[in-house]
C-alpha cells in the first residue's frame, strides 16, 4: 500500500514534447513508472522516447487507459492544460510547472474541486512511491521503498529530508510535493488525512515554510486526527520579514506565519521539532521512538 | 514587482476608482507649480518610495515628515526641497532608509471618517477577497490581531467580480450611511475588477475615506504585483522604479534568479527556495551570518548560474560562499560546469564549498575534481555549514 500512486498507476506527460517534458518522462520510464503517452497539441502521430503523442488529454486517456498526469506545460498555459485533464475525467493531475499566474490558478481551483480529480502542485517536484512510481523531477536513487509519509511544500528541501531518512534506514511509503505557490491544489491536510489512513505508512515527516498559516492548520488537525508518529520542520526561520524568499507563499509579515508561531502551533500538537535542516531524518527518528 | 503611490493612482483613476486629483514633482519648483495647478486650498505632498508609514516617517537629520499638508505654493515647495534627495525612514525602510527621488502633490478632500480596505488572494478561501475595516489609517496587522472582529472580508470570484449585494453588506457593516451605499458599491467593484484586470497580488487602500459629501476616495494607495504574470503586463512592467530597488536584485531577476541581498558574510547559491531558506538557516544555526538568499531554480543553464556568482562577488562583505545543490530538475553537472567556468571568467576571491548531491552528483564531481578548481568539497549539510563558517571566520 502507498498513497496516490503505485505500479499500476497509468501515466501521460502533458508537454511531452518539450526538453524538460522529454528529459523528466525518461527520468519516470527508467524508474519504472508506467508511462503510457504523451500530450501536446498539433503533435499527434509523434513518439517521444517511444511513447505515442496525442493531440488531447481525452485522446491519450481513451487511447491508453492513463489515470495520472504529469504537467510540464509553460506558465502561461499550464492552468489551460490543468483544466483539460480534470475535464478529461483524470484522476490524478500533478502539476509541476513553476510561475503560473496566481488568478488563473484562482480560476482553476472551483472547477477541480467540484470534479473528482486530485490536483497536487503546481509548482511541485511531484509525487513518488519508491520501487513503484514516480511522478516527477525527483532524482529516484535517493529514495528506498519503507513505511515513513514524506510531504512537502518545497522539492529540494524535500530531497534532503528523503535522503536523511534513506541514510538511516528508513524508507518511504510515499513522498509528496505539495507545491511552493499560494494556491495549490491539495494541503498538508488533504495529504495528512490520505497517510493516516494508509496502513503502509507508519510515520509522517513534513516540511513548511514560513508565510501563511498551512502549517497552523495541519497542526491542529494531526491534534485531533491524527494517531502516527508526526516530525516537522519550518524552513525560514532566519529570514528577514516582508521580504519574500523566491516561493510567492514564503512571506512573512507582521506576527503572521512566522516560524515561532509555527513551531508553537506544532509543538502543542505533539509533533517533533527538527532543530535545523540537518536533523530533519533524526526528528523522525525521535518522533518514532518516543511513540515506542 | 512594486509601484509608486501616484503610479498606482493613476491606474486607479483609469479603472474608474474615485482618487483626488494630483500630480508628481522632482523639483520644490514644480511642486508650487503643481500646488497652483490643483487650485485647491490644501495639498498633501507626499514622498514617492517604495515603502509605506510615510505619514510617521522622518528624514534623516531633520524633523520633515514623509507628508505633510501645504497651504500655499510655497509651503508645497518648501516640504517638496525637505524630501527630495533626503533619506526618509519608515517602520518599513529599516534605519537605512530609502532616498526620494519625487513626491506627489495632491489636492484635500473633507473627511468625514477614515476606513480601510485591501484586496488580495486568500490562501485558505482558494480566491481573491475584499477586506475592509472601519479601522482606518491603522496599522492594520496590529489590528487583525488585537481585534480580528473589526475586519471584515468577502471572496469573489475572478472573472464574475464582486456581486452588488457584498458591496452593500460590507457598507452596511462598516456604518456607511445609506445614501453612500451606491458610492461603496460602485467603489468597491471597481476596485476589485481592477485587481483582476491588472493581476495585482495586493491593492491596499489605507486609508479609504468618507468625505463630508459621503463620497468614497482612495487617499493612499499601495499596489504589487503578481510577478509571474507580468509577461503579459507589458505597460505595467514599464511602470517599474529600478532606481526604487536593490541593484544586485534588479540583476538577478534580470537573469531569471531569485536573490535578496542580505548583511551577513556567507554568500550562499542553493537551488530550491526551501533549501535556500533552509541552509540560511543552517549557516546561522552554526554561528555564520548569510549574505543573501539565492534560488537558482531548476531550470538555470551555464550563463545563468556564472551570472550568480557574479551577483554574490559583488557584495563586498561576502568573506565565503556555500554551494549547496541537491539535484532535481537542476543537474549537478550544471553547476560543476558553472563552477569552473566562474572560476575561469570571474575568478574566486573568497574560499568556495561545494556540496552536490541529487541528479547527475557522481558526474558533476568528476568535473570539478578534473578542473583543477580550487573548491572545498563537503559532504552534507552540517559539514558544509560547519566549512563555510570557518572559511569565513578565517578570511
Amino acid at each position: 500500500m502507498s498513497i496516490l500512486v503505485n505500479r499500476d498507476t497509468r501515466v501521460i506527460c502533458q508537454g511531452i514534447t518539450g526538453k524538460v517534458g522529454e528529459f523528466h518522462t525518461r527520468g519516470c520510464l527508467e524508474y519504472g513508472t508506467r508511462m503510457v503517452g504523451g500530450v501536446t497539441p498539433g503533435k499527434a502521430g509523434e513518439t517521444v522516447v517511444g511513447l505515442p503523442v496525442f493531440n488531447t488529454v481525452a485522446e491519450a486517456r481513451d487511447a491508453t487507459g492513463a489515470n495520472a498526469t504529469m504537467i510540464f506545460v509553460p506558465p502561461a498555459f499550464a492552468a489551460d492544460a490543468i483544466l483539460e485533464a480534470v475535464g478529461a475525467g483524470i484522476e490524478l493531475v500533478i502539476a509541476i510547472t513553476e510561475g503560473i499566474p496566481v488568478l488563473d490558478m484562482a480560476r482553476v481551483m472551483p472547477v477541480v474541486n467540484a470534479s473528482k480529480s486530485r490536483l497536487i502542485g503546481p509548482n511541485c517536484p511531484g509525487v513518488i512511491t519508491p520501487g513503484q512510481c514516480k511522478i516527477g523531477i525527483m532524482p529516484g536513487y535517493i529514495h528506498t521503498p519503507g513505511h515513513v509519509g514524506v510531504m512537502s511544500r518545497s522539492g529540494t528541501l524535500t530531497y534532503e529530508a528523503v535522503w536523511q531518512l534513506t541514510q538511516l534506514g528508513h524508507g518511504q511509503s510515499t513522498c509528496v510535493g505539495l507545491g511552493g505557490d499560494p494556491l495549490v491544489g491539495s494541503s498538508f491536510i488533504d495529504i495528512l488525512t490520505l497517510f493516516q489512513a494508509d496502513p503502509d505508512t507508519h510515520a509522517i515527516l513534513m516540511m513548511g515554510e514560513i508565510g501563511g498559516s498551512a502549517e497552523e492548520e495541519a497542526a491542529a488537525f494531526v491534534k485531533q486526527h491524527v494517531t502516527k508518529p508526526v516530525a516537522a520542520f519550518i524552513a525560514g526561520r532566519t529570514a528577514p520579514p516582508g521580504k519574500r524568499m523566491g516561493h510567492a507563499g514564503a512571506i512573512i509579515s507582521g506576527g503572521k506565519g512566522t516560524a515561532e508561531a509555527k513551531l508553537e502551533a506544532l509543538r502543542d500538537a505533539g509533533i517533533e521539532i527538527a532543530e535545523s535542516p540537518a536533523d530533519m531524518g533524526q526528528a523522525m527518528v525521535r518522533a518514532i521512538k518516543r511513540r515506542g | 514587482m512594486k509601484i509608486h503611490e501616484y503610479q498606482a493612482k493613476d491606474l486607479l483613476r483609469a479603472a474608474g476608482v474615485p482618487v483626488l486629483a494630483g500630480r508628481v514633482a522632482r523639483t520644490p519648483e514644480e511642486a508650487a507649480a503643481a500646488f497652483t495647478a490643483l487650485g485647491t486650498p490644501v495639498c498633501a505632498v507626499k514622498a514617492q518610495i517604495h515603502a509605506g508609514g510615510r505619514g510617521k516617517g522622518q528624514v534623516i537629520g531633520s524633523t520633515q515628515r514623509g507628508v505633510e499638508l501645504a497651504k500655499t505654493a510655497d509651503d508645497a515647495a518648501r516640504i517638496a526641497k525637505g524630501l527630495l534627495g533626503n533619506t526618509l525612514v519608515t517602520i518599513q525602510t529599516g534605519p537605512e532608509g530609502q532616498v526620494v527621488r519625487q513626491v506627489f502633490v495632491e489636492s484635500g478632500c473633507a473627511i468625514d471618517r477614515e476606513l480601510y480596505c485591501a484586496v488580495l488572494v486568500d490562501r485558505r478561501v482558494g480566491s481573491p477577497v475584499l477586506i475592509a475595516s472601519t479601522a482606518g489609517g491603522m496599522d492594520i496587522e496590529e489590528v487583525a490581531h488585537n481585534t480580528p472582529e473589526l475586519i471584515l472580508s468577502e471572496p469573489f470570484d475572478p472573472d464574475r467580480g464582486l456581486a452588488g449585494y457584498q458591496a452593500r453588506l460590507l457598507a452596511a457593516k462598516l456604518g456607511l450611511p445609506t445614501a453612500s451605499w451606491r458610492h461603496a458599491e460602485a467603489f468597491f467593484r471597481k476596485l476589485c475588477a481592477a485587481f483582476v484586470s491588472l493581476d495585482a497580488s495586493l491593492l491596499e487602500i489605507n486609508p479609504l475615506v468618507l468625505t463630508k459629501d459621503g463620497a468614497l476616495v482612495a487617499l493612499d494607495a499601495k499596489m504589487t504585483f503578481d510577478d509571474n504574470a507580468l509577461f503579459r503586463h507589458k505597460d505595467v512592467t514599464a511602470l517599474r522604479d529600478e532606481a526604487e530597488e536593490e541593484p544586485a536584485e534588479t540583476r538577478a531577476a534580470a537573469a531569471g534568479l531569485s536573490y535578496v541581498k542580505l548583511n551577513g558574510t556567507i554568500g550562499c547559491l542553493v537551488n530550491g527556495a526551501g533549501l535556500a531558506m533552509s541552509t540560511m538557516d543552517l549557516v546561522k544555526y552554526h554561528g555564520g551570518q548569510p549574505a543573501n538568499f539565492l534560488d537558482v531554480g531548476g531550470g538555470a543553464d551555464v550563463n545563468q548560474v556564472t551570472e550568480a556568482f557574479r551577483i554574490i562577488l559583488s557584495d563586498p562583505h561576502v568573506k565565503a560562499i556555500l554551494v549547496n545543490i541537491f539535484g532535481g530538475i537542476m543537474r549537478c553537472t550544471t553547476i560543476a560546469t558553472a563552477i569552473v567556468e566562474a572560476s575561469k571568467t570571474v575568478g574566486f576571491t573568497v574560499p568556495l564549498v561545494v556540496r552536490l548531491e541529487g541528479t547527475e552528483v557522481e558526474e558533476g564531481k568528476k568535473i570539478l575534481a578534473n578542473s583543477g578548481t580550487a573548491i572545498i568539497t563537503a559532504d552534507g549539510l552540517t559539514d558544509a555549514a560547519k566549512k563555510v563558517v570557518a572559511a569565513a571566520n578565517a578570511a
